[in-house]
C-alpha cells in the first residue's frame, strides 16, 4: 500500500496547483493520474485567465460579471474568493516562468472576452491552457513531486455510515495501466479529485476522450452530493467535424458570424443588441442554432465565423493556433475564408459540491477544478473563468489539506434537515443502481458474493470503526474482484456500443434545446444502457496496458453523470443561463434561486434544494434582467 | 521488445485475428461472429490497398507480452470505410470499435496538443490526430514509434524521453513574487524568441527520429535541449542560471552529438525548428568557453 500525506487525483490544472500548494505547507503528496500530466485536457484550454490586474479594473466588478453571468445562480462567497484571488495566482504563474503574450512596455497583455466589463482575460496566444499546464507541471518537477502517471483510479476507500457528512475519505484504489495491478493509496490527510471534464458524456464536444467525469461519479457514489449538473455549456464556436474549439479569443479580437445570408445575426436578429458576438456562451449557442433551425445555417449545421478582416499580423500574433486547428482539423485557411463553427458540449457548470476551501461533505475529500462545484459559475460559465478557477481553488484544496487554517467556510456542504425536498418529480423509470438501493457505499454496483463488501466494516463488531487501512484495504479487495469478473467474463455486451447509445441520446434529447419529452425519453435510453451494462465484459483478457478495461469503467460513470444532468434538467422548470426549457420561457427567480443537489443515497439518487448565496462580502447581488 | 528487431520480418508475421470456435450463441458470439465476417470481408478485399474508393486498408503493428498470439509481433489488417476528413487516429478508432477492442494505443485530445498519439505512420512519426487520411500514399501503415520499448501495440514505453526531458531541469528558477503583484517585464521581442519553444507537447516523435539518440542512450535529444532552449533564451532568468544551463548541455551527450541532420525539425508535429536551436545553443556554449579563457 502506498502512503501520503494528500493525495492528488488527477494531473491537470487544478491538481498540480493543489499539488504544488500542499507540498509548499510541507504536506508529502503525490498525485495519481491517468495520463502522464502534459496530456491533460487544461492543455487545450485557448482563451486566458480573467485576473483583474490593472489600473480601472477590480475584483468587485470581475465579481459582478461573475455573478451576472453566472444568471445569479453562483455563490457570492465562491464568486468573490476567485476574483479576489485571481490577480495573485495568475502573477505567481507568471513568476514560475509562463510565457504570456506582451504588450510594448513588456507587461502581461489581456483582451476582452464575452460578458466581460473590463478587457481582463489574460492569455499567452492562443494556447493559455497548454502553457499553464506546462508551467506548472515543470514546478512540479522541481519539487520533486512524486507522480504515479498511467494509475486509474476506480475507488474511493470512504467509511460507510449512514448519513455521508459522517464518512471518511482514507484514500482510493488506484490501477497500475501499465501491469494491471491493483494496489491501494492511503493519504492521511486528504484525496484531492481533480478529474476535470465529463464531456464524454455527449458524442460532439471540445473534450478529450479522457474527460469521462470519473471523479464526479466516484464522489458521487461515495455520498457527496452532486449540485446544479443540469448545467452544460455548450461552446459557440467548434469545428463541426471534429468538436475541436475555436477561442472566443477570435471574436475577442473582433470576430464576426454570418449565417448562411451573409447576415451578421446577432444583431440582425436582435439576439445581443449590445455585446454582439461577444454575448455570454449560452446566449450566442441559442442564436447559433436558432439560426440553423430556421433555415439560415450553412449546410443546415452551422454558421461562419470570419476574422480575415483582422489582417494577418495580429491574427498571427495573437491567434496562431486558431489557423493551425482550423486547417488540420477542419481543412480550412483562416486567412482566407470564414471557419465553420457550430455549438459543442464543453464545459460541466456543476460538480461536485464543495465549498471555498475544496472541502467536501466527507471528512478528508476534498475536489477543485471542473469536476467540483463550489460555485463559481452557477448555470453558465464565463469564457476566462475556468483556468482561474483551476489555480485558485486547487491552491486552496491543496493548502487546507496539507492542514492549513483558511478560516471558517462560509458555503456549507451536506445535506441540512431543513433544505426543500424534491417529491413531485414525474421520472419514466426509476434512476439508480440497478436493483434499487443497496447498502453498498463504495463502487460500481460490481460486489459478488465472494468479496467482503465495505459495510462489513462498520458490522464488524458493531461499534468498532474499522481502521484506515482496512478501509483502503476493503476497496482494493472490492476493485480486485471488480475487474477480475471483468476481464475473466468472455461474453456478454460491449462499452463502445453502450457509449455510442448514450451519446447520442445525450447529444439529442439533453443539448441546447431542451423540452419534458425528449428528457424523459433520455432517462428511458439511460436506463436501458445502465441495464444492459449489468452484462459487460471486457475482449482483450490482457493485464497489460488494457484501454478496453479502463474505458468499460469509466463507462460506468458516464450513466451515472448522464443521469444526473437528465433529472436536474427535468425538475428544474424555468430558463436560467445555459438551461433552457421549452415549456418554461422565463427565469422564475420566486422559486429556483437555489441550487439543484442530487444525492446518490446508495443507489436511489434523491434530489433536493440548497439556496443559492447573494450575500457577498460588501453588498447582496441583486437578480437582474440578464441583457448582453 | 523493440520494433528494431521486428521490421525484418515483418511481413512472414502478418496474420489474422484469430477466431475461435463456439458452442453457444450469446451476444458476445454474435459480436465474435460479425467481426469474424468483417475480417473475412478485409481478406476478400483489394489486393492492393488503394486509398481512393469507399474503404481503405489499415495495417497495425500488434504486440502484446501476455497475450497468446500475440507475442510474436504481426501486423494485423483492416479495411476501414474512408470518411471525408478522417484521420489516422479516427481510422484506429474505428477499427478498434468495429473490429477488435483489443487494439491499443494512446490517445486524448484529438487536436494534436497532449502529445498521446505520436506513431510511425507510413514510415515517418506523425501524431495520428494530425494525419489526414487522404494525404497518405494507402496501404496505411501504422507502427509504434521507433526506438523505443513496445509496452503493447502502438503503446511505448516513455520513461526515458521523461528522463531525459527532466534531466536539463526544466523549470524556471527566477524569484518568487513577494506579493506585490508584479509581473516580470519581458519584451515582445523576448517573448517571440522562445515561443517556438514553448510548444513543445512532448510526444517523442522527434526522439524516436534521431538516429544519434538511437545509438547513444544518454544523449538529451531534440526535445529536452528545446525545453533547456526555452529557459536559456529568456530574458527573465538571470545570467548566471544561464550559464548553469549552457554546463548541463556544453557536455558530452548534449548538444554536441547533433549531427544536424534535420530528422527532428521534419517530423516536428508543431513545427519547432528544433535543430536551429540546437545549433544556436552550440554557438552559445562556445562564447561562454571563450569567456572564461
Amino acid at each position: 500500500m502506498h502512503e501520503h500525506d494528500v493525495l492528488v487525483i488527477g494531473g491537470g490544472g487544478a491538481g498540480l496547483r493543489a499539488a504544488i500548494a500542499a507540498q509548499e505547507e510541507g504536506a508529502d503528496v503525490a498525485i495519481v493520474t491517468k495520463l502522464h500530466p502534459v496530456r491533460s485536457h487544461t492543455g487545450a484550454a485557448e482563451g486566458g485567465i480573467n485576473a483583474a490586474i490593472r489600473e480601472g479594473d477590480s475584483w468587485d466588478l470581475h465579481a459582478y460579471d461573475t455573478m451576472k453571468g453566472s444568471d445569479y445562480l453562483g455563490d457570492a462567497p465562491a464568486i468573490e474568493t476567485l476574483a479576489q484571488d485571481s490577480p495573485e495566482e495568475t502573477i505567481q504563474l507568471e513568476h514560475w516562468g509562463m510565457p504570456f503574450s506582451r504588450e510594448d512596455d513588456g507587461t502581461v497583455s489581456q483582451r476582452p472576452f464575452g460578458g466581460l466589463s473590463f478587457p481582463r482575460t489574460t492569455y499567452a496566444g492562443a494556447e493559455t491552457g497548454h502553457h499553464l499546464l506546462h508551467t506548472m507541471y515543470e514546478q512540479v518537477v522541481k519539487r520533486g513531486i512524486q507522480v504515479y502517471d498511467e494509475w486509474y483510479v476506480s475507488e474511493l476507500a470512504v467509511t460507510d455510515e449512514d448519513d455521508p457528512s459522517e464518512r471518511t475519505c482514507h484514500g482510493v484504489v488506484g490501477y497500475d495501466i501499465k501491469t494491471g495491478q491493483v494496489e491501494g493509496f492511503k493519504a492521511r490527510n486528504g484525496v484531492i479529485l481533480a478529474t476535470g471534464g465529463l464531456g464524454q458524456v455527449y458524442d460532439h464536444t471540445t473534450n478529450a476522450v479522457a474527460n469521462t467525469g470519473d471523479g464526479a461519479a466516484m464522489a458521487y457514489r461515495a455520498g457527496v452530493p452532486l449540485e446544479d449538473m443540469e448545467f452544460i455549456q455548450f461552446h459557440p464556436t467548434t469545428l463541426p467535424s471534429t468538436g475541436v474549439l475555436i477561442s472566443e479569443g477570435v471574436r475577442g479580437e473582433g470576430g464576426i458570424l454570418y449565417n448562411a445570408e451573409g447576415e451578421r445575426f446577432m444583431f440582425e436578429y436582435g439576439y445581443a443588441n449590445n455585446d454582439g458576438e461577444l454575448a455570454s456562451r449560452d446566449v450566442v449557442s441559442r442564436a447559433e442554432l436558432t439560426e440553423i433551425n430556421e433555415g439560415r445555417g450553412v449546410e443546415d449545421e452551422y454558421v461562419y465565423l470570419d476574422m480575415r478582416h483582422l489582417g494577418e499580423e495580429r491574427i498571427t500574433d495573437r491567434l496562431e493556433n486558431i489557423l493551425h486547428l482550423a486547417r488540420d482539423f477542419e481543412g480550412v485557411d483562416g486567412l482566407e475564408e470564414p471557419m465553420p463553427v457550430k455549438p459543442g458540449q464543453h464545459y460541466a457548470m456543476g460538480g461536485i459540491e464543495t465549498n471555498e476551501h475544496g472541502q467536501t461533505c466527507i471528512d478528508g475529500l476534498y475536489a477543485a477544478g471542473e469536476c467540483a462545484c463550489v460555485s463559481v459559475h452557477g448555470s453558465n460559465r464565463l469564457g476566462g473563468n475556468a483556468l482561474p478557477e483551476l489555480i485558485v481553488f486547487g491552491a486552496r484544496a491543496g493548502r487546507h489539506a496539507a492542514g492549513t487554517d483558511l478560516g471558517e467556510p462560509e458555503i456549507a456542504t451536506g445535506r441540512d434537515e431543513e433544505f426543500e425536498r424534491e417529491d413531485g418529480l414525474d421520472t419514466p423509470v426509476d434512476p439508480g443502481a440497478v436493483g434499487g438501493a443497496s447498502d453498498a457505499v463504495a463502487d460500481g454496483g460490481e460486489r459478488t458474493d465472494g468479496s467482503r463488501s465495505s459495510s462489513d466494516a462498520r458490522s464488524d463488531g458493531g461499534t468498532a470503526v474499522a481502521s484506515a487501512d482496512d478501509v483502503v484495504q476493503r476497496a482494493v479487495e472490492n476493485q480486485r474482484t471488480r475487474i477480475d469478473r471483468l476481464l475473466n467474463e468472455d461474453s456478454g455486451v460491449q462499452q463502445a456500443e453502450l457509449r455510442e447509445k448514450l451519446q447520442k441520446s445525450m447529444t439529442q434529447n439533453v443539448n441546447v434545446f431542451r423540452n419534458e419529452e425528449g428528457l424523459k425519453t433520455a432517462l428511458e435510453d439511460i436506463r436501458e444502457v445502465r441495464e444492459r451494462y449489468e452484462d459487460v465484459y471486457v475482449d482483450d483478457p490482457s493485464r497489460t496496458f488494457n484501454t478496453d478495461l479502463i474505458h468499460t469503467i469509466e463507462m460506468q460513470n458516464l450513466l451515472d453523470l448522464a443521469e444526473a444532468i437528465t433529472l436536474g434538467a427535468l425538475a428544474r422548470d424555468e430558463f436560467r443561463g445555459a438551461h433552457w426549457r421549452q415549456e418554461h420561457q422565463e427565469r422564475k427567480d420566486d422559486e429556483w434561486l437555489k441550487h439543484t443537489m442530487l444525492a446518490w443515497n446508495d443507489g436511489s439518487p434523491e434530489l433536493y434544494y440548497k439556496p443559492v448565496i447573494l450575500e457577498g462580502e460588501e453588498d447582496t447581488y441583486e437578480p437582474k434582467v440578464r441583457s448582453y | 521488445m523493440s520494433t528494431q528487431i521486428q521490421e525484418e520480418s515483418e511481413e512472414a508475421t502478418e496474420t489474422e485475428t484469430e477466431t475461435a470456435p463456439v458452442e453457444r450463441e450469446s451476444p458476445g458470439d454474435r459480436r465474435r461472429e460479425a467481426k469474424r465476417t468483417a475480417s473475412d470481408q478485409r481478406v476478400a478485399s483489394e489486393p492492393v490497398g488503394e486509398i481512393e474508393g469507399d474503404t481503405f486498408r489499415l495495417k497495425v503493428f500488434r504486440y502484446d507480452p501476455e497475450v497468446e498470439g500475440k507475442m510474436e509481433p504481426r501486423f494485423d489488417d483492416f479495411t476501414v470505410p474512408r470518411e471525408k476528413g478522417m484521420t489516422v487516429l479516427d481510422a484506429l478508432i474505428y477499427a478498434r470499435d468495429h473490429y477488435d477492442t483489443t487494439l491499443t494505443f494512446r490517445h486524448s485530445c484529438r487536436q494534436a496538443v497532449c502529445g498521446s498519439d505520436a506513431f510511425f505512420i507510413n514510415g515517418r512519426q506523425r501524431l495520428g490526430c494530425q494525419t489526414q487520411i487522404s494525404d497518405l500514399d494507402g496501404p496505411v501503415r501504422v507502427e509504434p514509434l521507433p526506438h523505443q520499448d513496445v509496452v503493447k501495440d502502438l503503446v511505448v514505453d516513455m520513461e526515458h524521453f521523461y528522463d531525459q526531458m527532466h534531466a536539463v531541469e526544466p523549470f524556471f528558477q527566477g524569484d518568487t513574487p513577494d506579493g506585490d503583484l508584479e509581473e516580470q517585464r519581458q519584451s515582445r521581442e523576448n517573448r517571440e524568441k522562445i515561443k517556438m519553444s514553448t510548444r513543445c507537447i512532448w510526444c517523442g516523435a522527434c526522439m524516436s527520429s534521431c538516429n544519434i539518440a538511437a545509438g547513444d542512450n544518454e544523449y538529451l535529444g531534440p526535445a529536452a535541449i528545446n525545453k533547456a532552449y526555452r529557459f536559456a533564451m529568456d530574458d527573465r532568468e538571470e545570467d548566471e542560471l544561464k550559464e548553469h544551463r549552457m554546463k548541463i548541455l556544453d557536455q558530452e551527450h548534449g548538444v554536441w552529438r547533433c549531427q544536424t541532420q534535420f530528422s527532428c525539425t521534419n517530423v516536428c508535429p508543431k513545427d519547432i525548428p528544433l535543430t536551429e536551436h540546437i545549433q544556436e545553443l552550440k554557438r552559445e556554449a562556445v562564447k561562454q568557453n571563450l569567456k572564461f579563457w
